[in-house]
């Protein structure tokens, strides 16, 4: 087993009080699996991903523990977590390709990575330059400025470098949402070949984009303002769906082939709670169209059948 | 409602000016009473510079841009404050709309002084009630926050309500849902088609073929800032021709279909041929010819509302 996760909960601390941004998330990920993390905006992914590499102020531990390939991680600790950095664990951080030092060459930007992890350049430099012809990018982008290459460009050299170091688990954070449909597609594409050629053993894609998922996952976690609402794999996230919120979103997706005029999509009724003081309880209560009194108490997060993860205690209960 | 002539746009770039760049190259189409359009392309097409030029944020270099028949770029002051109260954009990123410093709200007040100083502030409250209301908020919940206390789609709304205060007959809409999650991009594209039977008119910018196919009855496919091809969104999508055309729908992530095994041509930055076909350096069309690279095609018509700029729909 690849990763495995108990009780992760981090808030952000803040004047106005703790944001409550990832709450008791338990979960793993097998060897091989690609993982999509799906849900709305500010329902805590980059708060999962980037916990797991470099948990600082204001973000603040809580409780949870975090063990990858059987060894277990000090999230808690910045300084421990260095050594598995790129190696063991590695992220291509949201807005990522925006974040490049503009005033340095890649090659630069390479060569002081690995120098700050111990390794020497010139005896990685014809990995390096594999790498690059496998994302597609000549070695002359060694030569070049950040601004000197298009967004898809900048995302493929993101990957190669994130991934030198042939971490066990990569963390994908929103890697194509900014890039048009022919940039999506190859970038997705690399990732999963990435993984095919063991260059990394497992990923956790993140992105609000589910179609996107769809083509890459294996499986997909759907999150919820902080709580994990189910996990499954890709086919039955999209195709039978059990959480009543993971079947509202996916309903609300357009898709080519649905028009306005013939099939009116509907979205979601009411906003996403705050998570300053959320509800008690499940937090997608008050937008649930099936909720009952015991939604009052936090749903747990269970294995309905082989590989299928559900809080929920209307669908749970009836499927049990 | 909108016609656009033959319009183009060189930017002059380089240190000195010294390098033009043709962001926009003889783009002709026009736009009817209540109907939406999308204008679809990757990024650097030019969407958002055909987008500013209709508004006026920009000058043309050449080609002229009608609304009713009337020479946009010829307006002057009233008949020009005249055209922004039925002319509007709302663009991609709303928080860069709003000031910080300032509570959301404040762009009805500013439309207020600005437009309708004669109305009494009550009516005035009640008319951006009746527009929040109608893009789908409470205004009790809306009103009096500074904008970081409301969500990106919350923003967005505002800007459309914005829109509809000022009697807006054609919205320029750039890229205004790419921000926003999937439930709410929903909420927003109903509220867009619900305007339109009303008689609004929409320029939809997007790269989201998806949202461009369930919302527009007809679309413009941009490639380095020239139409490729042009017609009806359900004929172009069912039947896309243009080699371009073709590529983008292989790509676009679907729920019902996987991507298929096509290589996706990366070469991003090449040099342009002159004046051949915009898409030839990543053609791979089994029609391509030598004399794709010198000659640029023009626009044919392969069925009815529906037309096509590549040598391989020429005969
Ligand atoms: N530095 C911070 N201080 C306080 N609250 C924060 C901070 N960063 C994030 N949050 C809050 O934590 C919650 C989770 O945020 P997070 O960035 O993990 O969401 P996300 O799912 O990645 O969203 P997106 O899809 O927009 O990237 C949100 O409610 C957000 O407002
Ligand atoms: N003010 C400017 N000066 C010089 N070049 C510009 C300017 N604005 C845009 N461009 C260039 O014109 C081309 C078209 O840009 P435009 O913003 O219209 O594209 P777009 O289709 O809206 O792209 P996106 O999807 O990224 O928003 C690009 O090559 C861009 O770099
Ligand atoms: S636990 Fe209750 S409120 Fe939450 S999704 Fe299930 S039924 Fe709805
Ligand atoms: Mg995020
Ligand atoms: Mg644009």
């Amino acid at each position: 087993m690849s990763l495995k996760i108990e009780n992760l909960t981090i808030y952000y601390q803040t004047i106005a009080g703790n944001v409550r941004a990832l709450e008791d998330a338990s979960f793993s990920l097998a060897d091989g699996e690609i993982m999509g993390v799906a849900g709305e905006s500010g329902c805590g992914k980059s708060t999962l991903s980037n916990s797991l590499i470099y948990l600082h102020a204001p973000m603040k531990y809580i409780r949870g523990r975090v063990f990858l390939d059987g060894e277990e991680l000090p999230i808690h600790d910045t300084q421990k977590m260095n050594p598995f950095r790129y190696k063991k664990i590695s992220v291509i951080p949201q807005y990522a390709m925006n974040a490049m030092n503009p005033t340095k060459k890649i090659g630069r930007m390479v060569e002081d990575l690995l120098k700050s992890r111990g390794e020497n350049y010139k005896e990685i430099l014809p990995e390096v330059k594999n790498r690059l012809e496998l994302v597609k990018l000549s070695p002359d982008v060694l030569n070049m400025y950040p601004f000197e290459l298009s967004g898809g460009m900048k995302q493929r050299m993101v990957m190669v470098i994130s991934t030198l170091l042939d971490p066990s688990l990569l963390l994908a954070d929103e890697v194509t949402s900014a890039l048009d449909v022919s940039s999506q597609k190859a970038v997705a594409e690399m990732l999963v070949g990435f993984r095919d050629k063991k260059i990394v053993k497992s990923i956790m894609l993140i992105t609000h984009d589910i179609s996107i998922l769809y083509q890459t996952a294996n499986t997909i976690m759907v999150m919820y303002a902080g709580q994990l609402a189910e996990k499954a794999s890709t086919e039955t996230i999209i195709k039978a769906p059990r959480h009543p919120y993971t079947k509202l979103l996916i309903s609300s997706l357009p898709t080519v082939g649905v028009r306005i005029s013939e099939n009116r999509l509907a979205g979601i009724p009411g906003n996403p709670p705050l998570l300053l003081n959320p509800p008690t309880g499940c937090r997608f209560r008050d937008r649930c169209p099936v909720a009952f009194a015991k939604c009052a108490e936090v749903p747990p997060f269970v294995e309905i059948e082989k590989g299928h993860f559900l809080a929920c205690w209307k669908e749970g209960k009836a499927h049990a | 409602m909108l016609k656009i002539e033959d319009i183009t746009k060189t930017y002059k770039t380089g240190t000195f000016g010294g390098k033009d760049l043709k962001a926009v190259k003889n783009v002709s189409f026009d736009i009817h009473d209540g109907e939406i359009v999308s204008l679809i392309g990757e990024s650097g097409s030019g969407k958002s510079t055909i987008g500013k030029m209709i508004l006026r944020l920009i000058s043309t270099t050449s080609g002229k841009i009608y609304f009713n028949d009337k020479d946009v770029s010829l307006l002057k002051d009233s008949e020009l404050k005249e055209y922004y109260r039925h002319v509007q954009g709302v663009f991609q990123d709303p928080f860069s709309t709003y000031n910080p410093i300032f509570k959301a709200d404040r762009i009805f007040s500013v439309l207020h002084e600005e437009f309708f100083p004669h109305i009494p502030a009550s009516e005035w409250k009640g008319r951006v009630d009746t527009a929040l209301k109608s893009v789908g908020m409470n205004p009790a919940h809306v009103l009096n926050k500074f904008p970081h206390q409301l969500s990106g789609g919350q923003l967005q709304r505002f800007l459309i309500a914005r829109a509809l205060l000022l009697d807006t007959k054609f919205l320029v809409a750039d890229e205004i849902i790419s921000m926003l999650d999937a439930s709410t991009r929903i909420d927003v594209l109903n509220l867009l088609s619900d305007l339109r039977s009303k008689g609004l008119s929409v320029l939809f910018i997007t790269h989201d073929l998806s949202l461009g196919y369930y919302i527009s009855e007809r679309a413009v496919i941009l490639y380095k800032g020239s139409v490729v091809e042009i017609g009806e969104t359900k004929k172009i999508f069912d039947n896309p021709v243009h080699p371009y055309t073709r590529m983008l729908m292989s790509c676009v992530p679907r729920l019902d279909k996987k991507w298929q095994d096509v290589e996706v041509e990366l070469t991003e930055k090449k040099p342009m041929t002159a004046n051949g076909c915009v898409f030839y350096e990543r053609c791979h069309s089994e029609y391509k010819l030598d004399e794709c690279a010198h000659q640029s095609p023009a626009l044919v018509e392969v069925e009815p509302n529906h037309s096509v700029a590549c040598v391989c729909c020429k005969g």
